[in-house]
């Protein structure tokens, strides 16, 4: 049943690093963050590699294994030959902290720009009355553990530093998507995911979706309908008007993002 | 000594879990200047593994319930040990709390007529649950998470706190770490709310994350209040047993909520042999009645699958004694005969990745196996129940880290209508008070130098002990000396251990150095897993009878003299302090409620 797993884990910090091989015995069932926790606790002590709650529903253990985005908890190791070599490197989009850590700030920054909830008063008997069937729609994208799986394979943003400034990612699409489509938000989010969020650069190549650990259909169920609503208003020519008569700063105020500008 | 980062608020939350954030969006409304410093990246705090729902008398289902019968609920599962002006508040404002989520931008499942939806758990009465699938914790923390960002409050990520400062017997802030670089912090602050979860780090079999390690617990005993309760430990009936590697993870009781039953490796129905005398009265005798219950309240009382945690967790752990577990030493959790494939999707979609990805189990076509897990610790700082200040002047505590709401056994879903109800209360009791005091108070280079030179200790030894290695032993002596069932000679044997343990954490050492080293954040926790698993020892040795999650092997018996005190470990130097003290009196008006 046990047998010793051969491992490539990156380690090193933002001046450098390497890969570094270790031989770690592993039992049946495991996953790979029980291998990484073998060579902490026998191997090497100040290995750095982020976790919480080792069941799929924090999303704190994201890591490359085999080159994949994926979360470190529920990799099976059945899922790989024996005999096979299992390489662990840090996420490559975001900058490196320390071994397989990196420093996934820009998630938290983007998070602040995106207009809050916005609902509609309470009804008479305060009881906010909504159909199962219009809170599902919510709910797919409210599934999302933020482990930024879909951040890092992102093409605009992967090997695309500068876009970071103008690109929120598909996570924040998720956002963007669950407000607009959350039956009592009265923002219109179109605006803001296209000029201030860059859902234009999105050109659908649905790696997000793949690597999604949670199924969530990010492409097809809030990029692609987020992008026609945008197209809608961007084509309607009130909407168009307004847009030559006022500056991005002079939209009205339900608009404006809430979030500290730092 | 070069000089370190300090920071300045009215009032610094510990903890960014449903109970921080919550206080810390209390204490902002309230006009405090207010920083929250957490362990982990915000979002993944341990409120995020709740599953099953949030428990409040909404009678959005069942037009009976109200906020009495969630009280009465909630001190009887507790064994009456329960702080009745707490379960009091808890049940009335729980409510309130629910809706302002949804204002917030929660999306619960909803009743026919739009309403928000309520679940059975075990112990409530009327299903009471409101909830989101089975990942509640996760819409919570998300949407506190949310509100927090969208209100500007000022978050310290992957943080450390190792020490309260106090002066003069009044709080005066905080010392930390960052975790990234391993740089020392300070925090002025005159009020400081702890929420910063519970302990089960300390055990080997458990649901919790490396997070748990009773930090607060032990920072709040150090500043000198005092912990309640402490020998009460949850261990949930359900975690998964198989693989190894997930053992303890926890499986929702909404999967018995919703139907599910828990059976022998006879397939008998068990839970109708384990019924105390003390439910009887409210609980079904024949699988008939039971399962005629979920759609009739009125005329059917409850299966027995659904009495409080403790029942269930002592009777699987009877069954599996007696030899009739299941192969991997748990016994059947049963959804698949019972319920539909689709209604288990719909309702149960995380667990039914959970055991389709991690044990090549289908929830819906074939059963589960399950077993005890250490889930959740009853007792916590020592609090009043209006205000949750401590002994302490200044020092607050919410949530898991503080004592009384639950008594002797928490019911499920009332875990993240305490986080939110406490954690109000708390922030706002927190700031009301910081404004009283005017003036923040100052820390001094002599505090942060003591501080410092304690946190960096382990870097000095060569060639000691491996944290890792102290770890895992502690979490042995725990799991099989202080665990779901307990003896005198075993605990006494378990505090010898720990007095062993004790002295080995003063020679830890750790490689490398201070940025991002896990060997060195282990091994300052250590100190804490300690400290606490040291009052859980103690406080369940004196409490000579069994009552809701302390069960004595050689005092079987629920004692009615037990049920009039309380105990209350202290810190005295170096040692543990235990003193048994009177239970609050309820008012009659409450206690009516029990006839």
């Amino acid at each position: 049943m046990g047998y010793d797993l051969q491992m490539k884990v990156w380690r090193g910090d933002a001046t450098g690093g390497e890969l570094v091989d270790y031989t770690v015995p592993v039992e049946e069932g495991e996953v790979v963050l029980d291998a990484l926790h073998r060579i902490q606790a026998t191997q090497s002590g100040d290995l750095a590699v982020r976790w919480n709650c080792k069941a799929g529903k924090c999303g704190s253990c994201s890591t490359e294994i085999n080159g994949r985005p994926r979360l470190a908890c529920m990799t099976r190791l059945s899922t790989f030959e024996e005999g096979e070599t299992v390489t662990v490197t840090p996420l490559r989009t975001f900058p490196v902290v320390r071994d397989l850590v990196t420093d996934v700030s820009y998630n938290y920054k983007v998070a602040e720009t995106v207009p809050p909830f916005a609902p509609e008063p309470r009804p008479a008997d305060g009881q906010y009355r909504m159909q199962q069937v219009d809170v599902e729609r919510g709910q797919e994208f409210r599934k999302c553990i933020e482990c930024f799986l879909c951040q890092d394979v992102c093409h605009v943003i992967r090997d695309h530093e500068e876009n970071k400034q103008s690109f929120s990612g598909p996570r924040f699409f998720l956002r963007y998507a669950e407000l607009e489509m959350h039956p009592l938000d009265t923002n219109d989010r179109r605006e803001l995911a296209r000029e201030q969020a860059g859902i234009g650069m999105c050109n659908i190549t649905k790696c997000c979706t793949e690597v999604c650990p949670e199924g969530i259909h990010i492409t097809d169920n809030a990029i692609i309908p987020m992008k026609e609503r945008v197209v809608d208003r961007s084509f309607d020519p009130v909407t168009w008007l307004g847009r030559k008569i006022f500056r991005r700063d002079q939209l009205p105020e339900a608009q404006v993002p809430q979030g500290r500008s730092e | 000594m070069a000089e370190i980062e300090r920071h300045s608020f009215d009032v610094l939350v510990v903890g960014a879990g449903g109970a921080g954030l919550r206080a810390a969006i209390a204490a902002h409304d309230a006009g405090a200047k207010v920083g929250i410093v957490c362990k982990s990246l915000l979002g993944k705090a341990h409120t995020v593994m709740a599953e099953g729902g949030i428990a409040a008398a909404m009678a959005n289902v069942w037009k009976e319930d109200n906020w009495q019968v969630h009280f009465r609920d909630t001190m009887r599962g507790g064994k009456m040990l329960n702080h009745w002006r707490m379960a009091q508040l808890h049940a009335q404002e729980a409510p309130d709390r629910v809706r302002e989520l949804e204002e917030w931008g929660a999306l619960f499942d909803r009743t026919p007529d739009g309403l928000i939806s309520q679940r059975d758990f075990g112990g409530h009465r009327y299903a009471r649950l409101a909830h989101v699938g089975d990942r509640t914790g996760l819409e919570l923390i998300r949407t506190l998470q949310q509100r927090a960002v969208a209100l500007g409050i000022e978050v310290f990520m992957e943080c450390t706190v190792t020490k309260l400062l106090t002066s003069d017997g009044r709080i005066s802030g905080a010392f930390g770490y960052w975790r990234e670089s391993g740089r020392f912090v300070a925090f002025e602050a005159p009020s400081v709310v702890l929420a910063t979860g519970g302990i089960g780090k300390s055990y080997k079999v458990t649901s919790n994350s490396w997070e748990y390690t009773g930090d607060g617990h032990a920072l709040a005993l150090e500043a000198g209040a005092s912990l309640v309760n402490m020998e009460f430990v949850q261990f949930h009936p359900t975690g998964m047993v198989w693989p190894p590697s997930v053992k303890g993870i926890l499986v929702t009781e909404s999967v018995r909520g919703d139907g599910g039953v828990l059976r022998n490796s006879e397939g008998r129905r068990f839970m109708f042999d384990y019924i105390p005398e003390f439910f009887k009265a409210e609980t079904a005798d024949s699988e008939e009645e039971a399962d005629r219950w979920y759609e009739d309240k009125t005329n059917n009382r409850r299966p027995p699958e659904l009495l409080p945690r403790d029942e269930v967790a002592r009777a699987i752990n009877a069954e599996v004694k007696a030899g009739r577990g299941s192969p991997h030493g748990g016994v059947f959790l049963d959804i698949a005969s019972r319920r539909t494939p689709e209604y288990i999707r719909r309702r149960l979609p995380s667990m039914y990745h959970q055991f389709k990805e991690l044990a090549d189990v289908d929830i819906t076509a074939e059963p589960m196996e399950v077993g005890p897990t250490c889930h959740y610790v009853m007792g916590g700082v020592a609090v009043d129940p209006d205000t949750g200040e401590s002994a302490v002047q200044g020092l607050y505590a919410a949530g898991e880290v503080a004592g009384g709401m639950h008594g002797a056994n928490r019911l499920g879903g009332n875990s993240l209508s305490d986080l939110l109800v406490f954690g109000r209360r708390t922030g706002l009791n927190a700031a009301y008070a910081a404004a009283r005091r005017g003036q923040r108070p100052e820390i001094t280079d002599e505090e942060i130098r003591t501080a410092s030179e304690h946190a960096v200790a382990p870097f000095g030894i060569e060639g000691g002990e491996n944290p890792y290695t102290v770890q895992h032993d502690l979490q042995e002596v725990m799991h099989n000396l202080v665990g779901i069932i307990r003896t005198a000679d075993e605990m006494e044997r378990a505090l010898s251990d720990l007095a062993g343990l004790r002295e080995r954490i003063t020679r830890l050492s750790v490689e490398g150095h201070r940025q991002y080293n896990p060997g060195w954040h282990l091994a300052l926790d250590l100190r804490n897993m300690l400290r606490v698993s040291e009052c859980i020892a103690r406080a369940a040795l004196e409490r000579t009878e069994s009552r809701g999650g302390h069960t004595r092997n050689d005092y079987p018996a629920t004692d009615d003299a037990w049920g009039r005190l309380n105990l209350h470990c202290r810190l005295d130097g170096e040692s543990v302090d235990i003193a048994r003290e009177p239970l609050p009196q309820m008012p009659d008006d409450l206690r009516e409620l029990f006839n």
